[in-house]
């Protein structure tokens, strides 16, 4: 009787820990089920869809561990006991199977989907893209607009249902590029250059990080991503237009001395090519033919 | 003279003080305890020397030990930490100190408690298993032991000497290079890693050849039990990932040391490189650690089940299903570097399939208690803690390996909460109900059930209250290694909870070592007497426990799998054959010496310190020199002694 007493208290609680965290997430806003662009929504679907398809082999093994505990335990001398049987082809059959089964409708849609949300893989809605291209420095971001020739650092402004190309690259140890409302991350490496595609559909303000270790000042690499109205953004980047430092070269090459929890700063770029340049920084010089 | 060893690489934080103080204090008491008590000739005897594989497990348990309340304390820290770094406050660590515990936390428990726990229960089964006398190249599994020994020495004189690596465990460069870690924290990581993975590949060579030139009579490879087989796999993992490991560790250190530049960003260099390299060691790692707790649960569950395990054949073909698998998965580390959708997916693909055969094992696992009489004793606890958690830890694993998911997942406290999952949920538990379950073979009393339980019960809980809310947190965006955030991210209620869950877990350990001491107290009531206490099915349990120190007077002859079980519905006949001489490798110091002088080798190198590494390495040569001209490695234990001793442990049963 204790025994059942008990299986049943752990089932209990295992319930009521489900319940809790499913209701503390229910009334959190909680970034990656809170999506606020395209790519977003799209990989919040496929996280339901995967871990639905999942419960199908999870809920019965839960299920079966209570019950056969319960079932088979010694003190239930009424069950039957066949200690020699060790093989049913029916149910082998039936445990390669199933899971197998599922492990192929998964695969189906991981191989779909790695192409539809490849990062690199441009967005298309018939309106003109904003290029924005992110820096990892120690430890903070530089963001590089060169059509707009305006740079700035931890802080970035876009308007909304305008597709965004992100370039990103770094000067300092590797980190990721991460704006969870919006879409997955990319990693951010010196002489490399990824690229990442995202798209706001609503206004706000949404929160970015490094999400890959890079050393002492990590933690404050945090970033606003701010979507705006189209006229707000304009009006926001002819105001950064005026800002007084100028970004060349020389001051990047400044600005990538260590500084930790650095506020949010603008500049004029001195030219518009140089992210290509930040790229190539280590690049062996070239061989003259 | 002292290379850059100087008085500055003493300077440490008010904590660091006192963890160093405390661990010298140990020392110290331990070493006026063996002298008081005029130990020290048998330790030196019986234990450092030995080559015999109980107790050189048995060594490999005590350090993973030392080494796992060492990791609990970092784990404890880091959650003090992020309970309470949050807005203004930042926290009672600084950032770099947190860096180095994170780093330090994961390098101790997989390289030193993972590793070390599984080594420990293989030393101690497997020859017993397969009805062998030692393993095949006993010197060679000592000196194998004292390299994993030296290897995870580094961690603890960083505390006192200098600092740790605050790089992460995989020590990605270019952070880890000269140039953004130019201290000594890295070279420590580097040494420690280097030396216990020559270690890890020795005693790799040595159980792959024990298992297929020591098994007895009539041991065919398909009447092996699992954890023989889940055993083979790993040590096949090991021999071919972990040579992976010796190179990418060589060429950072050759980076940091003669300015090469296979890992820079300047000249050429690649990380991402290395960070392929590092993985496609890391991941079949991972199944390193993971395939003998499969062994372990495969062994524990028939016997308390009492009844034969499900699927012998199904069980064999998913453990190699899962050692081929774990050699093409590695990309899944890292799908955010932007390598292709057709990569990224491939190795997404291949992830998920090993979900197959791991599914089966688990199908396996549950209906060898169909039909049968199932004990619920502690390893049996453990078995059903480790399926609720390996489950749930599983499928947030598959989640993570569809690219796209993996995108919002990866580097965020959900990869973290997945790993822990598994690792803790299944190498941890495997361990703990392995320990249960052999601990009266080696020591001759079973241990205390209740206990036992209480600790399974605060482990199992704590477990679920520390890692459950890094689930949550790693959907709202919480990344790993983070030593402060800010307040209004709402983040600090499940952080303080997780920390809840760590003090749980705390109380656990607790109750372990109250177990540990209760049961030796009492050990009079909870006497082995037969060698059989569980009613096993495994030939460890034909011997005496403890175990005569060459195992068996006759080796064994096996006709059936679950040989002892089979023996035991035949019935034992008493035994009349003559006692004859038993061949026995001897004790030697040279594994000992070749440990030391590796330890003071990569110290020395740590700090440029250039004569003495020269001087350690000559030492090096040296012993290893004298020991393969040493002509009298073995000995004969006489049929006379035999008998005696075989005399002694007949008149303690009766």
């Amino acid at each position: 009787m204790r025994r059942k007493l008990l299986i049943l208290l752990v089932t209990l609680l295992l319930l009521a820990i489900t319940a809790l965290a499913f209701l503390y997430v229910g009334t959190h806003q909680v970034a990656v089920l809170d999506p606020k662009g395209l790519i977003a929504v799209k990989q919040r679907k496929l996280f339901i869809t995967s871990s639905l398809l999942m419960l199908i082999v999870v809920i019965p093994v839960m299920v079966m561990t209570l019950l056969f505990s319960w079932k088979y335990s010694a003190y239930n001398k009424k069950a039957k006991y066949s200690p020699d049987w060790e093989h049913s082809s029916l149910a082998e059959t039936l445990w390669w199977g199933v899971p197998f089964l599922i492990i192929i409708v998964l695969a189906i849609i991981t191989w779909f989907s790695s192409h539809e949300l490849n990062p690199f893989k441009p967005i298309e809605n018939g309106k003109k893209p904003l290029t924005i291209q992110a820096v990892a420095l120690q430890w903070k971001w530089l963001f590089i607009y060169p059509e707009q020739g305006i740079a700035t650092i931890n802080f970035i402004q876009f308007p909304k249902e305008i597709p965004i190309n992100f370039e990103i690259s770094g000067d300092a140890p590797m980190n990721a590029f991460w704006i969870p409302q919006l879409g997955g991350q990319i990693y951010a490496m010196p002489s490399m250059r990824t690229k990442l595609h995202l798209i706001a559909h609503e206004i706000g303000e949404y929160r970015g990080s490094s999400s890959n270790f890079s050393g002492k000042g990590f933690a404050g690499m945090t970033f606003i991503a701010k979507a705006s109205s189209e006229e707000d953004f304009t009006k926001w980047a002819q105001k950064a237009k005026t800002a007084p430092a100028l970004l060349s070269m020389q001051e990047f090459n400044r600005l990538v001395a260590p500084t930790e929890y650095v506020p949010v700063t603008y500049y004029r770029l001195a030219d518009t090519r140089l992210f290509d340049q930040i790229v190539a920084k280590y690049d062996p010089p070239k061989k003259k033919p | 003279m002292l290379g850059r060893l100087t008085a500055e690489a003493l300077k440490h934080d008010w904590i660091e003080y006192l963890a160093g103080v405390s661990m010298i204090l140990g020392g110290i008491a331990l070493v006026a305890l063996l002298t008081h008590k005029k130990k020290w000739g048998w330790l030196w005897k019986e234990w450092i020397t030995s080559v015999d594989h109980k107790k050189i497990g048995i060594m490999y348990i005590v350090v993973s030990f030392i080494m796992l309340v060492k990791g609990l304390i970092d784990a404890f820290m880091m959650r003090a930490q992020q309970a309470f770094a949050c807005g203004d406050s930042m926290g009672y660590l600084g950032a770099e100190h947190f860096q180095q515990i994170f780093t330090a936390h994961g390098v101790t428990m997989i390289f030193f408690v993972g590793m070390g726990v599984m080594f420990g229960v293989i030393n101690l089964i497997l020859p017993l298993q397969i009805g062998a006398r030692d393993v095949a190249f006993p010197f060679l599994n000592n000196l194998s032991f004292w390299l994993f020994s030296a290897g995870s020495l580094y961690i603890l004189v960083s505390l006192v000497i200098g600092v740790f690596a605050g790089t992460g465990w995989t020590s990605y460069p270019p952070l880890a290079s000269l140039k953004y870690s130019p201290g000594v924290g890295v070279d420590y990581w580097l040494w420690s890693i280097q030396i216990s993975g020559v270690g890890s590949l020795l005693s790799g060579v040595n159980f792959f050849v024990t298992i297929l030139k020591m098994r007895c009579k009539g041991m065919s490879l398909r009447r092996m039990p699992i954890f023989v087989w889940a055993t083979f796999a790993t040590v096949i993992l090991v021999i071919f990932a972990f040579p992976i490991l010796t190179a990418v560790v060589g060429m950072l250190s050759s980076d940091r040391l003669f300015g090469s530049h296979f890992f820079t960003s300047e000249a050429g260099g690649n990380p991402m490189m290395y960070i392929n390299l590092i993985w496609a060691w890391g991941h079949p790692e991972v199944y390193i650690l993971i395939l003998p707790a499969f062994g372990i649960f495969s062994e524990v569950v028939p016997v308390f089940s009492q009844k034969r395990l499900f699927g012998y054949t199904s069980m064999v073909w998913a453990i190699f299903a899962i050692c081929f698998l774990s050699f093409i998965v590695w990309l899944h580390h890292f799908f955010t570097m932007g390598a292709g959708p057709n990569v990224n997916a491939f190795f997404g693909i291949m992830t998920m399939i090993i979900a197959v055969p791991t599914g089966v094992k688990v199908f396996n696992w549950l209906f060898t208690m169909v039909q049968g009489r199932v004990i619920f004793s502690t390893p049996m606890l453990w078995f059903i803690g480790f399926i609720v958690t390996f489950t749930v830890g599983g499928m947030a694993g598959v989640i993570m390996a569809i690219p796209a998911v993996d995108f919002q997942l990866h580097n965020s406290l959900f990869l973290i909460a997945h790993f822990h999952t598994v690792i803790i949920g299944g190498v941890l538990f495997g361990f703990f109900a392995g320990y249960s379950y052999w601990f009266p073979k080696f020591f001759g009393f079973t241990l205390d059930e209740k206990l036992g339980k209480y600790a399974f019960w605060c482990w199992f809980f704590g477990f679920l209250i520390a890692f459950v809310p890094l689930y949550i947190l790693g959907l709202m965006g919480a990344t790993r290694r983070l030593d402060h955030y800010a307040a209004d991210l709402g983040w600090q209620p499940l952080f303080v909870i997780a920390s809840l869950g760590a003090v749980l877990i705390a109380i656990g350990v607790g109750f372990q070592v109250w177990q540990l001491l209760a049961s030796i107290k009492n050990s009079k009531h909870h006497r082995d007497i037969t060698g059989d206490p569980w009613n096993g099915r495994t030939l460890e349990w034909s011997t005496t426990s403890p175990p005569p120190f060459y195992n068996y007077a006759f080796i064994p002859e096996v006709h059936e799998r679950d040989a002892f079980w089979a023996m035991k519905q035949a019935g034992i006949e008493a035994e009349t054959r003559k006692y004859r001489e038993i061949h026995m490798p001897k004790n030697t110091a040279a594994g000992f010496y070749v440990g030391l002088a590796s330890f003071v080798f990569g110290f020395a190198i740590v700090w440029y310190i250039w004569w003495l590494a020269a001087l350690s390495f000559i030492g090096i040569l040296v012993a290893l020199i004298a020991r393969i001209y040493q002509k009298e490695v073995d000995y004969h234990v006489s049929a006379q002694e035999v008998a005696y001793i075989e005399s002694q442990s007949k008149a303690k049963l009766s």
